[in-house]
């Protein structure tokens, strides 16, 4: 017989993969679950799967660089006395001082405020560099209430409270002791160096009836000056919508399954909730059927990266968007200039996600005074407020091309779907018809 | 002496006068008429100033409070004293869920019974219940101390971090990581101040101390549930 018969070549197993048998390799060794910060990392349906169809013969465009295309949101004028006005429908998503350091805490503020928007605390109170170097702040109610306190409260330019977020809806946080130094101990009245556990569910309401009463708590020890956002991750949106808007928010932040986290399980960030494209339209039908759309106002996040995710989330209906590992992307995370170091850490740019062990090359999700002294708060400002800029001008380049003079009029009409499931998703044709799968009247 | 009638004049009115005190030192006490269940009475409180409330609350009556010495005529709804940063806020009556939840300090009196949850995630806050409490009371507690003079439900202290937990009756179960412990000489010394404060009658040395085994203060598999 011949020795040079073909062989079979070796096939890898679609369903055990070498990243899946890595991964059961070592959760057989440590016993341990994985944990990790950021999003969602596996492919699900975004933004990436629709377009934007310009103006031509039907519709006719606005000129590309002289005429205006306006970008500025009003946030909170359902019951609020002092609303926040916002250049840019864009802001910054609640990031924690503790999971990250002061200094990308200080640039995050500095770089929203250059750039007219908000940013956001986080789990473990408000810092005075964040307060100082934030013109909108808005101060997160969280399960946990680390530091929460009514002076602090009363700082803020609106209370967002925390329900839930994408990367872990149901879940809770956590922050591993590698970074619970002194003064973030401190902040959260636990001991130094433990693991700190941040409760699923707030500790003194349960249900829409019961967060009704919490936010008329919250309107009265602020006189009702400032908006009070709900934040949910994204699962049931059509009903958690509806119910945050029964309990009397003035804004629903609605966070999709690729945003991110300080730290929580892998299984947990990758299998539950929903994508965030899938999450803007029945979150927009909640409103209308409650005829509050645009009264109250949605905020879109998880995925959110240029000015095409800002324009495309804003044409299904939101009012603004935000963003949190796209600024940590533009304050310098995951920067190959750093390789050498994702190399010692068994890693590489733009892969590494073990933010809550401390060791962070870029000094953002670190609490160790080296590394976080490698980012300078005001070269780090400067480049958030230049990605905020770039973010908005594309999204406004895109808006004229589709003729509209703001950004707000963005609408689904403007946009058509790559894939079925975009379609379905968005509600929006499949590119090329005038159909989705779902669509009312079409039969399927 | 300052009546407030609450069904004539509104909640907002209530609230905003007393925010109004905010850096004074009220001469006069200020009381409460017709509050008929109400949320949100006397939040956000931030002066030494005296409030009675004469009859019975619903949720997170003197939530967040800073300064002010609330006595509730009545029994009280859930949250009573959340996130209570200083002051004392006495009720009369019973107490429904997450009784002092959070809070940072101050001190909370039910002189009657109070409910699950009491104490959860407490950050500093001195709770002494004159009567029984729930389930799950203590939960995640953090800083502070909880004295019970009745009997203590299901899965207290569970998750205890640093709160001190001391009951004079029963403990029907203990939650996860909380164990007792010995009752030294500055605990008694502890627990008879606060008892004093608190107007109870109760002897120190009738109590059980419990606190946290700090198992579950880093993660270790065995310990996961």
């Amino acid at each position: 017989m011949s020795n040079d018969i073909p062989r079979t070549v070796p096939i890898q197993s679609a369903t055990f993969s070498n990243p899946v048998n890595a991964e059961i390799r070592r959760a057989a060794a440590t016993g341990i679950y994985d944990i990790r910060g950021g999003g969602a990392k596996r492919h699900v349906p975004h933004f990436d799967d629709l377009l934007f169809l310009g103006a031509s013969v039907s519709r006719y465009p606005l000129e590309g660089y002289r005429e205006a295309c306006g970008t500025g949101v009003t946030l909170g004028t359902r019951f609020a006395q002092n609303p926040v006005e916002l250049e840019i429908p864009i802001t910054i998503a609640g990031m924690s001082f503790g999971a990250l350091s002061a200094q990308a805490k200080e640039a995050l503020g500095r770089g929203a405020t250059l750039a007219g928007t908000s940013t956001t605390t986080g789990d473990g109170g408000m810092t005075p560099e964040e307060r100082g170097h934030s013109k909108t702040l808005v101060y997160q109610y969280l399960p946990s209430r680390y530091g929460m306190n009514p002076d602090d409260l009363r700082k803020a330019d609106a209370i967002e409270v925390v329900v839930g977020q994408g990367a872990k809806p149901g879940g809770g946080g956590m922050l591993l002791g590698q970074k619970i130094d002194d003064r973030v101990a401190e902040m959260r009245t636990l001991p130094k160096g433990i693991d700190q556990r941040s409760a699923c569910r707030h500790p003194d309401w349960t249900g829409p009836d019961d967060l009704e009463i919490k936010i008329l708590e919250l309107r009265e020890i602020t006189g009702w000056k400032v908006p009070i956002y709900v934040k949910v991750g994204a699962t049931r949106p059509y009903y958690d919508v509806a119910l945050a808007v029964k309990a009397g928010a003035d804004v629903v932040v609605i966070d999709g399954m690729q945003g991110g986290t300080a730290a929580t399980q892998d299984v947990f960030i990758e299998h539950v909730g929903i994508p965030t494209l899938a999450s803007i339209r029945p979150a927009v039908k909640a409103l209308q059927d409650l005829g509050v759309h645009r009264e109250v106002q949605l905020v879109v996040s998880g995925g959110i990266r240029n000015g095409a995710d800002v324009a495309k989330a804003m044409a299904l209906g939101a009012d603004a968007v935000s963003i949190g590992t796209a600024a940590m992307v533009a304050l310098g995370d995951n920067d190959p200039k750093y390789e050498d170091d994702y190399q010692a850490l068994g890693t590489t740019a733009g892969a590494y996600d073990d933010w809550h062990e401390g060791n962070d090359p870029a000094g953002i999700t670190t609490q160790d005074p080296v590394l976080a002294a490698r980012l300078d708060p005001i070269e780090g400002g400067r480049r958030l407020r230049n990605y905020l800029s770039v973010m908005t001008l594309e999204a406004q380049t895109i808006a004229r091309a589709c003729g509209h003079n703001h950004l707000h009029n963005l609408e689904p009409e403007d946009l058509c779907a790559l894939t079925m499931e975009a379609a379905a998703m968005a509600q929006v044709p499949l590119a090329g018809t005038d159909w989705y799968p779902g669509k009312p009247g079409s039969g399927y | 002496m300052p009546t407030y009638d609450l069904e004539v004049n509104g909640l907002r009115g209530f609230n905003a006068a007393l925010h109004e005190l905010a850096g004074t030192t009220p001469n006069e006490p200020w009381e409460l008429v017709n509050p008929k269940g109400s949320h949100a009475i006397a939040v956000g409180l931030d002066a030494p100033i005296d409030v009675t409330v004469a009859g019975s609350t619903g949720y997170y009556c003197g939530g967040m409070n800073k300064q002010a010495t609330i006595r509730v005529a009545g029994s009280v709804g859930p949250g009573v004293a959340e996130n209570m940063m200083s002051g004392t806020v006495i009720v009369e009556g019973d107490a429904s869920q997450y009784a002092g939840a959070t809070g940072h300090g101050g001190l909370l009196v039910i002189k009657g019974n109070a409910s699950s949850r009491c104490g959860i995630s407490m950050k500093g806050i001195d709770i002494v219940v004159h009567g029984n409490i729930g389930h799950m009371s203590a939960f995640m507690g953090q800083a502070g101390t909880l004295v019970v003079c009745g009997d203590a439900g299901d899965a207290l202290g569970d998750s205890l971090y640093e709160a001190r937990l001391f009951v004079r009756g029963s403990v029907k179960s203990l939650g996860a990581d909380c164990i007792e412990k010995e009752m030294r000489p500055e605990h008694l010394e502890l627990l008879a101040d606060l008892l004093a404060r608190a107007e109870s009658d109760a002897r120190p040395e009738e109590f059980r101390r419990y606190g946290s085994a700090r198992k579950l203060y880093n993660f270790n598999i065995d310990n996961a549930y």
